[in-house]
């Protein structure tokens, strides 16, 4: 269909602190690509054209979370040239794994890396794109899965509502008749309290769940966190569980924050 | 094993192919799609009761349950009213006349209008609640004879929101007394303004135990108008409700649509009151 | 029922041989991820020889045992629903043409199963799904056409788990009916029970003999075992009454703090019947096949309806499974959804007991009762 007959929605993709593996899923796509470039007119993707128009787009995907003032204020800028935007990925949708900074002194870790901390412009957190700005859809996972990122693409193309599912993983494990590693194997899991969206990829090759689709809806981490204690897994394994690519999920966040407590006590005890 | 005699002899979930021969807007955000069977011999075997509903499918986007408010005695088409909630009422309301969608159905329990012969009756409808009471309307105006007094009390938020508004003159001139009321409405309105069951509390009633009430709206308007019947002395037995969850098999099979002991697919979606009285307001049940 | 027939260990092999030669895929116990599971076997070294299960709350580990019985575990986290009631089953297809929308259910031939160890609660297990799928309104022909074709060696328990409590739900232990064949493990060999005459056609082909009267009675007391090491018990007195009554009661709200609404107690569950059907188009939309998944009522999404969820907490989602499966199943389906396997306590992550919190219900409800501030819920609909 050429745009004469039908007029298809200009689509831009934006990077801020990343690691651009959300929008390789997009290039991923393979099959795929192809529709997606008939359904939608790229417009910005310097990741995979060195054609760069300017807006206003109707589809804007956001990769990345904000840790610069540099960014705080460029994402204000993405979102008035933007009509629809969609965060994909755990960086852009919590925080990312550099969230980890939000429990730490940022001018440390500036020291430790940097040769010349006073050339680097940098915010003490990293947050995600909606604490920012109004963002009209989220898309979990680091990485995002690629089916669904095309099930959004597609739905917001068609002017529907994207079919996501919000279960655990623990559904997905059953259906594909994988053996729950906590229950058999006592391996620390996070299945029971994340967002379906992998595949339940870890628990499949005897891993427990990283947690990479971030906290399932209405979950219930205390209650988690509270078995694996009891059950004999120390502190020191969990509170990376965690503290992982969606640390500052608010869920995951109370719950590491409650585990650290936990572990304070503790050591006051003794 | 067992298969119960009195199952369905086809396969459950297998669609028909129906057309779209009218689809028209009924109210904002509501519309009207009128349906018709390719095979004949589907159209044929097809037939339903007042109450019952259809399970509607647009392929790759999905099915819904929508209830027939066409009138059951016609067989040319099976019409259905239906509100635009999701990706596939939004996509249907879009489709045009012509277009094919897949049907299963009719499903579910229907009003006890055969068992209403000689009595009076009332119908207690809000918003889209009318849709699934208009075949009964329907059936009433054919049969006008067989029934004693019929009231048709009608809500709606606001005058736009009413449905089949050109048909009112012609049921009340078959002998039904419609009454028309709408919780807010500018100078250009007339009628009533309130609740359904302020008109409900107004309306006469020869001899209270008598009466048959079905209705079919938001389920805090239909708790209200049964309290109401109950408060004027109608009888438990002899109020209706159609109820609402969910329903994705529509055949009993998939567990969706439960409502504490009842499957509203197959047991419902219309209830005699006092079988659902102790679970309707029980919060998130 | 003839009297009971021996069959040598060394012709177990040749059971499962005999099967297959006559069409059936045979799927039996299995060790794989650490679990006994059920999948295709093809002799009976696939057997989990050998081997047991020790499960409690929360936890299941597999162990050596000091002998090589066969049969000497009791339930995984499969269960046989999974051959009959498929996690991702077809269940029709659209294909656009010129003329419209072609809409189609799948035909074809069902795979022919021999389940080999089916456990008395798992053959109750499926006699309450064939009420479900096969004896409402409408038939569900997946289900129909597996379950048709289906051949069922039972196995009677020998053992039992700390989370079993079949005997509360008169499932078992023993297999009494509903089975071509079944299974007593002695010492060397199996008394083999026949059920039907499909399974007399199987028996009469494996040379086994006349079981003597001390065979039969290693039998009896292998039984006996797993009777004597149930310990499990659940109070089903009322139950339906206890649970339907009391949809207020706080004790809801206590499960809730620990429940993880993550689906795994409904899906390891023999009974548990729950799904969703999926569209899934090809690249180009034209073909479509509507597939059905085991869902749960624990899934947030189950009880969506007008854009939001019915169910909005964990309280009512756990309270939904409960009731569904220990008191509104009986309005339903006329028996309890519950069969006493002990799955859904074993294989809870935070191991949640079900004969547990019956008795916190039962507990919490004469609390309340005795508590003389406390508006009984018949009370507060009539005051509201």
């Amino acid at each position: 269909m050429t745009d004469t007959v039908r007029k298809r929605p200009r689509l831009a993709v934006f990077k801020f602190a990343s690691c651009d593996g959300c929008q390789l899923s997009l290039l991923d796509c393979e099959d795929e690509l192809l529709a997606v470039a008939d359904a939608v007119q790229i417009a910005y993707f310097p990741e995979a054209s060195s054609r760069m128009e300017p807006g206003p787009y109707d589809v804007t995907l956001v990769e990345g979370s904000i840790t610069t003032p540099h960014d705080a204020h460029r994402i204000q800028e993405v979102r008035r040239i933007s009509r629809t935007i969609v965060t994909i990925g755990a960086c852009a949708t919590a925080g990312g794994i550099q969230s980890l900074k939000n429990w730490a002194n940022h001018e440390d870790y500036l020291r430790c890396v940097y040769a010349r901390p006073e050339f680097i412009s940098t915010l003490a957190t990293s947050t995600p794109i909606a604490d920012h700005i109004k963002v009209d859809f989220e898309l979990r996972g680091c990485p995002v899965n690629r089916h669904q990122l095309l099930e959004v693409l597609g739905a917001l193309v068609n002017g529907r509502r994207p079919r996501l599912p919000s279960h655990s993983v623990c559904l997905d494990c059953k259906r594909k008749g994988t053996v729950c590693v906590e229950v058999a194997q006592g391996i620390p899991c996070l299945g029971p309290v994340t967002h379906s969206g992998c595949g339940a990829i870890c628990p499949s090759y005897d891993r427990g769940c990283y947690g990479c689709f971030g906290p399932a809806a209405q979950c219930n981490c205390e209650s988690l966190t509270n078995q694996y204690l009891d059950s004999g897994t120390n502190i020191e394994t969990l509170l990376p569980l965690l503290r992982n690519f969606n640390a500052a999920a608010p869920e995951f966040r109370e719950a590491s924050n409650r585990l650290e407590e936990t572990a304070q006590e503790r050591g006051n005890k003794r | 094993m067992k298969p119960a005699a009195t199952a369905h002899p086809h396969n459950p979930w297998l669609a028909h192919t129906v057309r779209i021969v009218n689809i028209a807007s009924a109210a904002p955000g509501v519309f009207m799609c009128d349906l018709v069977f390719e095979d004949p011999a589907a159209a044929g075997e097809y037939s339903y009761l007042p109450g019952q509903f259809n399970m509607l499918y647009l392929p790759g986007l999905g099915e819904i349950a929508i209830s027939i408010s066409g009138d059951p005695d016609a067989r040319a088409c099976v019409a259905h009213t239906i509100r635009e909630a999701g990706n596939v009422t939004r996509a249907l309301s879009q489709l045009p006349v012509g277009a094919s969608i897949g049907l299963r159905g009719p499903f579910g329990s229907h009003w006890p209008v055969e068992q209403c012969r000689g009595r009076d009756i009332v119908l207690v409808a809000g918003g889209i609640g009318l849709a699934p009471l208009r075949p009964v309307v329907c059936h009433l105006l054919t049969h006008r004879d067989e029934f004693g007094d019929l009231t048709l009390i009608i809500g709606a938020r606001e005058p736009a929101g009413l449905l089949y508004p050109s048909e009112y003159e012609a049921w009340r001139a078959h002998g039904i007394d419609v009454q028309v009321t709408v919780d807010r409405a500018d100078c250009s309105w007339s009628g009533k303004i309130g609740m359904v069951t302020n008109v409900l509390d107004r309306i006469p009633l020869r001899d209270a135990g008598q009466p048959v009430l079905m209705t079919c709206g938001p389920e805090v308007m239909m708790w209200y108008t049964v309290q109401l019947a109950l408060g004027r002395g109608m009888r438990p037995e002899s109020l209706f409700v159609s109820l609402e969850r969910n329903m994705n098999c529509a055949i009993g099979l998939c567990g969706h649509c439960q409502f504490g002991p009842e499957f509203l697919c197959k047991d419902g979606p219309i209830f005699r009151y006092d079988r659902v009285a102790s679970i309707l307001k029980v919060d998130d049940l | 029922m003839q009297s009971p027939l021996f069959l040598a260990r060394v012709q177990l092999d040749h059971l499962i041989r005999t099967l297959a030669e006559d069409g059936y895929q045979v799927v039996g116990p299995t060790v794989d991820q650490e679990a006994i599971v059920y999948d295709e076997i093809s002799s009976a070294a696939d057997l989990p020889v050998g081997w047991t299960d020790i499960q409690e709350p929360g936890k299941y580990r597999l162990q050596r045992r000091d002998d090589e019985a066969y049969f000497g575990y009791v339930v995984g986290p499969h269960s046989w629903k999974k051959y009959l009631f498929p996690p991702v089953t077809l269940v029709a297809s659209a294909d656009r043409t010129a003329a419209g929308w072609q809409l189609s259910t799948p035909e074809t031939e069902p795979p022919r199963y021999a389940f080999l160890g089916v456990r008395a609660c798992e053959l109750a297990a499926i006699r309450i799904q064939d009420r479900v799928f096969l004896e409402g309104p409408f038939i569900d022909p997946t289900y129909q056409r597996r379950r048709a074709a289906a051949f069922v060696v039972a196995v009677n328990c020998t053992q039992a788990a700390a989370t079993c409590f079949c005997t509360s739900m008169n499932t078992g232990p023993r297999c009494t009916a509903e089975f071509d064949l079944a299974l007593t493990e002695i010492a060397d060999g199996f008394l083999l029970e026949v059920g039907s005459n499909a399974g007399q056609g199987i028996a009469a082909r494996l040379g086994t003999q006349r079981a003597t009267a001390e065979q039969l009675e290693q039998g009896c007391a292998a039984r006996q075992q797993a009777v004597d090491q149930i310990r499990k018990q659940m109070d089903t007195t009322g139950i339906r009454d206890l649970l339907m009554n009391n949809l207020r009661d706080p004790q809801w709200e206590e499960v809730a703090k620990r429940c993880l609404s993550c689906t795994n107690c409904t899906l390891v569950c023999p009974t548990c019947f729950c799904s969703s059907v999926a569209e899934v188009p090809d690249m180009t939309g034209d073909h479509v096949d509507r597939e059905r998944r085991w869902d749960s009522c624990f899934n947030i999404d189950f009880s969506y309806m007008n854009g939001s969820p019915a169910r909005n907490s964990i309280q009512s989602r756990y309270r939904q499974w409960m009731t569904h499966k220990l008191a509104t199943w009986q309005d339903q389906f006329g028996s309890s959804g519950c069969v006493g396997c002990g799955r859904c306590i074993t294989w809870c992550p935070v191991g949640i007991d079900l004969t547990e919190e019956v008795a916190a219900m039962r507990k919490s409800v004469e609390t309340m009762a005795n508590s003389s501030t406390v508006v009984s819920p018949g009370q507060e609909e009539r005051e509201s």
